[in-house]
């Protein structure tokens, strides 16, 4: 019996003693946006999980895409079946380090994150400006960028050339609390 | 002793929990969620017939079919090109589930409608369902004038289906969908006609790649009318999607495009030639 306690003992150390170090958020937001001659298109996500452990800066997001709504039903039908082929490649990911980590203060820090972003089962290197808040309580990480469809293999066909553009804006919201497992 | 294995265990085990992959934590955080299958289909209609896709809430699909005639007819009537039956459709979601059509065919001056409604959903995940059904009904009134002695009433005019769609998209590039239907006319051309047709129908499609999948579709019949050689309806398609675009390619052995008709008055011997090149163009607005 006495085994089973410090058994648990030890485990509910090993796991406080991480618990401080890391801020997650379950429903972080992200948008992108697409603007062509034809028509423009908007999806927004707000069930983006992220993650940052505030003892080496490390990051990671894992976005669902399914979860994107599009304001017309073709299209999203259309984005999960022709383009990001949602049933092979569900979640698009990063993982990479929030750079200068230590600079960041309470009040809006603009940094550089970079590492290795994951979709369409495709990876690329890329380097993301953002603007970051910390504090005890919370990590709060947002920010825009660019990034071309052609990157991450997705294909778009001649036909609709001018109904979705190369190059998709994103915009990303993520306000991380304490991670208490 | 066993204690401190235990202790070395329980430790070591731990540490490798905290240097656990962000990534990792993030996937044991992933809320299960219920995950609705879609585009079993591209289209509302596998071939001829119905298939179990809606379209969603104010969703307009806009529909022209075509079915020239018969390709063994020969250089004369160039192919089936000189004939043809045309059918004009609007069909419109009043909610995700729920669709309603109307429609005029050229052949006999038909107008139909129709409402589908999507009854269950294949899921993934939590609450994990393995096919979809929906439920299919149709009036067509035929509104050509009857030659003189056989007139008839409005309501003998008139034909009911009603189908049962059955379906499951097995992975993302095959589906299947098994449709038990059922066929009834108010009037017969004899009285050894059935005035209820019972019919099994069967439907696949295959993705080819992202935007192009081949269809196929057989209607076998319970029992069929008598006073014309009834086939059962064997047809194949080609889908080609392009933005809001479905486009359909078919080759079938009926002229007909509604239930009624293709299902139990088709005539034609698939493989003896009496084959119908037909098109399908739709726009979702």
């Amino acid at each position: 019996m006495k085994t089973i306690y410090t058994i648990l003992i030890c485990f509910l150390l090993a796991n406080a003693t991480n618990a401080q170090e890391r801020y997650l958020t379950k429903n972080g937001a992200v948008t992108f946006f697409s603007s062509a001659p034809m028509e423009d298109i908007k999806a927004d996500n707000n069930q983006v999980l992220s993650i940052v452990d505030a003892s080496s800066g490390k990051m990671a997001i894992a976005i669902l895409m399914k979860s994107f709504m599009f304001k017309k039903a073709l299209m999203q039908e259309h984005f999960n079946e022709n383009y990001v082929e949602s049933d092979k490649f569900p979640k698009a990911t990063f993982k990479g380090d929030i750079l200068n980590f230590d600079t960041i203060k309470d009040s809006e820090t603009k940094v550089e994150v970079k590492g290795t972003m994951t979709i369409h089962g495709k990876s690329k290197e890329i380097v993301i400006p953002a603007n970051i808040t910390r504090n005890e309580d919370n990590i709060l990480v947002k920010g825009e960028f660019n990034l071309l469809v052609a990157d991450y293999d997705i294909e778009i066909p001649g036909a609709v050339a001018k109904n979705i553009a190369k190059k998709i804006k994103v915009t990303f919201k993520f306000n991380h609390k304490p991670y208490k497992k | 002793m066993k204690k401190i294995i235990a202790i070395i265990f329980v430790l070591t085990f731990s540490i490798q929990l905290s240097a656990q992959d962000l990534l990792d934590v993030l996937n044991n955080e992933t809320p299960e969620t219920e995950n609705i299958v879609t585009a079993t289909f591209k289209g509302t209609r596998i071939v001829n017939g119905h298939s179990i896709e809606n379209r969603k809430k104010k969703e307009l699909e806009f529909i022209i079919s075509h079915r020239f005639g018969r390709v063994n007819t020969g250089f004369e009537e160039f192919f089936g090109l000189d004939q043809s039956n045309i059918r004009f459709s609007f069909e419109y979601g009043l909610t995700d589930n729920l669709t309603a059509g109307l429609g005029r065919s050229s052949f006999e001056k038909t107008y139909d409608g129709y409402l589908k409604y999507s009854l269950l959903k294949q899921k993934k995940g939590t609450n994990s369902f393995p096919f979809a059904v929906s439920l299919f009904g149709s009036i067509a009134a035929k509104s050509q004038k009857a030659v003189a002695g056989n007139e008839r009433s409005f309501a003998e005019s008139l034909f009911y289906v009603g189908q049962v769609l059955i379906a499951k998209k097995v992975n993302s590039s095959l589906s299947f969908q098994i449709t038990p239907t059922y066929v009834h006319r108010n009037l017969t051309a004899i009285n050894a006609d059935p005035h209820d047709i019972f019919a099994l129908g069967f439907g696949t499609r295959v993705k080819l790649n992202k935007r192009v999948s081949l269809n196929a579709e057989f209607y076998p019949q319970f029992n069929k009318l008598e006073s014309i050689d009834a086939k059962n309806s064997l047809a194949f398609g080609v889908d080609i999607e392009t933005g809001g675009h479905v486009f359909q390619i078919i080759l079938s052995n009926a002229i007909t495009m509604i239930e009624k008709g293709f299902i139990t008055e088709s005539t034609g011997n698939f493989f003896g030639g009496d084959i119908h090149l037909g098109f399908n163009l739709s726009r979702t607005f």
